[in-house]
């Protein structure tokens, strides 16, 4: 198979998918034309990522990804969320083929997006974590 | 499985499989010894070649074989190129929905010096004929037009441009294909000066094609080698090979008109019922289109993801989806066609053949309707079209 058991099952059973329409941050990423957009909310509790819901337009992979990079910071501190690499979320999924790396990098941007959104709705909270 | 990806190979026939066995294991011979099982593989191969050729109404001495469609087509064009160098004649006319062996091999002519015309296709996905008249220059060599689009299936006016280059004196060449078995070809009536086939769009074996070359009309071979295929093709013949396409061709286009007459209705029936779902679109003609084509658009969706999911409930699909063309382009006659980048990559292509059955066609009309409303319900392209903040193009 092109895609490894763990992208298919993220893929065919996609984790936290949705919207949280009171989300204290969304990030959306990517580009229609380019055929993957991803968008993220994260809803933030004590510092850390509470819930988490996405909503993908994409290919096999960029469905997989986000779904694991749901899975992957929920629960977790923000500043570690943050922190989360396109390279965990490859290694997560067992693998990706070659030219559908570039959809584990929108995985990770696009959690850094809502991150940043958050922040930017709530400047305090980034000082506080500094 | 349901396999609707005809255009992109076929099962091959019980029959062409049964008459390509004994070429294996009985008569094996090499077509240029001189022995009885050599002599004996010559007939075959001079058989299969009158097959062919009446199958298009040519003469056999006009049929060359190849490896398939891509061969063919990179022979045409840098033969009749070679012979433009010679005239001091560089223009060549094409479209910009024909094949990647067509367009590439031409990328390759322009970095030689060639000068080549794209021409535009209607939104319908048919080439204007006037707009093909006004393109010929003095120096044009070659007009490069496929017969059948293996996309969206568009049948193009190949009649019409045949007359048109035979009064100019320029060498038309047809990438043909997907229509080879599949339309009613009469070489001489269409005015071609060179056609290529491939054996497996008409359930024949992969590995084999042919080009047609009207007598009088250059070419030259690509394989250096031993006299094979009159000179020009060098490489000892895959007989089992060349008789199955002869067998699969002699079939085929004795059953098309049964087969194109169930594949019309068939093909009407989906197109109808698959555009009951909102925001979809029809690529191509619906009346100018082979028989066993249906290719829509699915606005708010990725491709890949439809196939994906189509695979799991047994059905095999394509899609002109960046996804699936290894580019971060999606097809490039969809875009030809005027869909916008994000509309072409929500495409799904279904290719019939003779073992479609109703029942086939019943079960893919109830489950992509679902499949799209699922992958649209996770989509926020799709979300931002049903809140406004996007305008729907579909």
């Amino acid at each position: 198979m092109f895609y490894s058991e763990k992208v298919m099952d993220h893929f065919r059973n996609p984790r936290n998918v949705g919207e949280i329409p009171d989300a204290d941050g969304v990030g959306e990423v990517g580009n229609a034309k380019c055929g993957d957009i991803m968008r993220m909310y994260i809803k933030v509790k004590d510092n850390k990522i509470d819930d988490v819901k996405f909503m993908t337009f994409g290919c096999g992979s960029a469905i997989a990804t986000s779904s694991i990079a749901t899975e992957l910071i929920k629960g977790k501190p923000i500043d570690e969320a943050v922190k989360l690499s396109n390279q965990a979320v490859v290694e997560a999924l067992d693998g990706l083929p070659a030219h559908k790396i570039h959809c584990s990098v929108l995985a990770e941007e696009a959690v850094k997006a809502a991150v940043e959104d958050y922040y930017k709705k709530h400047p305090k909270t980034k000082t506080k974590n500094k | 499985m349901i396999y609707l990806d005809n255009a992109g190979t076929t099962k091959m026939d019980e029959d062409v499989k049964k008459a390509m066995l004994k070429y294996f294991d009985e008569e094996y011979g090499n077509a240029s010894s001189l022995h009885s099982l050599g002599q004996r593989a010559k007939e075959q191969l001079e058989i299969a070649r009158t097959q062919i050729a009446k199958a298009i109404n040519a003469q056999p001495n006009e049929i060359y074989f190849t490896s398939g469609g891509s061969e063919s087509d990179n022979q045409a064009i840098l033969s009749i190129a070679h012979m433009g160098k010679l005239k001091n004649k560089r223009h060549i006319i094409t479209t910009k929905i024909e094949h990647h062996a067509v367009l590439h091999t031409l990328e390759k002519l322009e970095k030689d010096g060639f000068d080549v015309t794209y021409l535009d296709v209607m939104p319908n996905g048919i080439v204007d004929v006037k707009a093909l008249k006004k393109a010929i220059k003095k120096d044009t060599v070659l007009v490069c037009v496929m017969f059948a689009n293996n996309e969206i299936g568009t049948i193009q006016p190949i009649a019409e441009i045949g007359e048109l280059c035979k009064q100019k004196g320029i060498t038309f060449f047809t990438d043909a294909v997907q229509a080879v078995g599949h339309l009613p070809i009469d070489v001489k009536a269409l005015n071609i000066d060179m056609l290529s086939m491939s054996a497996h769009k008409f359930h024949g074996p992969k590995g084999v094609g042919a080009l047609f070359v009207k007598r009088g009309t250059p070419i030259f071979s690509l394989i250096e080698g031993g006299a094979q295929e009159n000179n020009k093709r060098a490489g000892t013949e895959n007989l089992a090979g060349i008789v199955g396409m002869a067998t699969a061709l002699t079939k085929a286009v004795k059953e098309m008109d049964k087969v194109n007459k169930k594949l019309v209705k068939l093909r009407d029936k989906l197109i109808k019922a698959l555009l009951k779902v909102p925001h979809s679109a029809l690529n191509g003609d619906a009346v100018n289109r082979l028989a066993n084509n249906v290719n829509l658009c699915f606005e708010g969706i990725e491709g890949e993801s439809l196939l994906l999911m189509l695979d799991d409930e047994g059905i095999c699909a394509s899609s002109g989806s960046a996804c699936t063309s290894g580019s971060l382009d999606p097809s490039h006659v969809l875009l030809a066609i005027g869909r916008p980048h994000e509309v072409a990559h929500g495409s799904l292509r279904l290719t019939m053949s003779k073992y479609t059955t109703e029942e086939d066609v019943n079960k893919v009309i109830k489950v992509v309707p679902k499949i799209v409303e699922y992958l649209r319900k996770m989509s926020p392209v799709w979300d931002e079209l049903e809140k406004g903040e996007r305008k729907h193009v579909l």
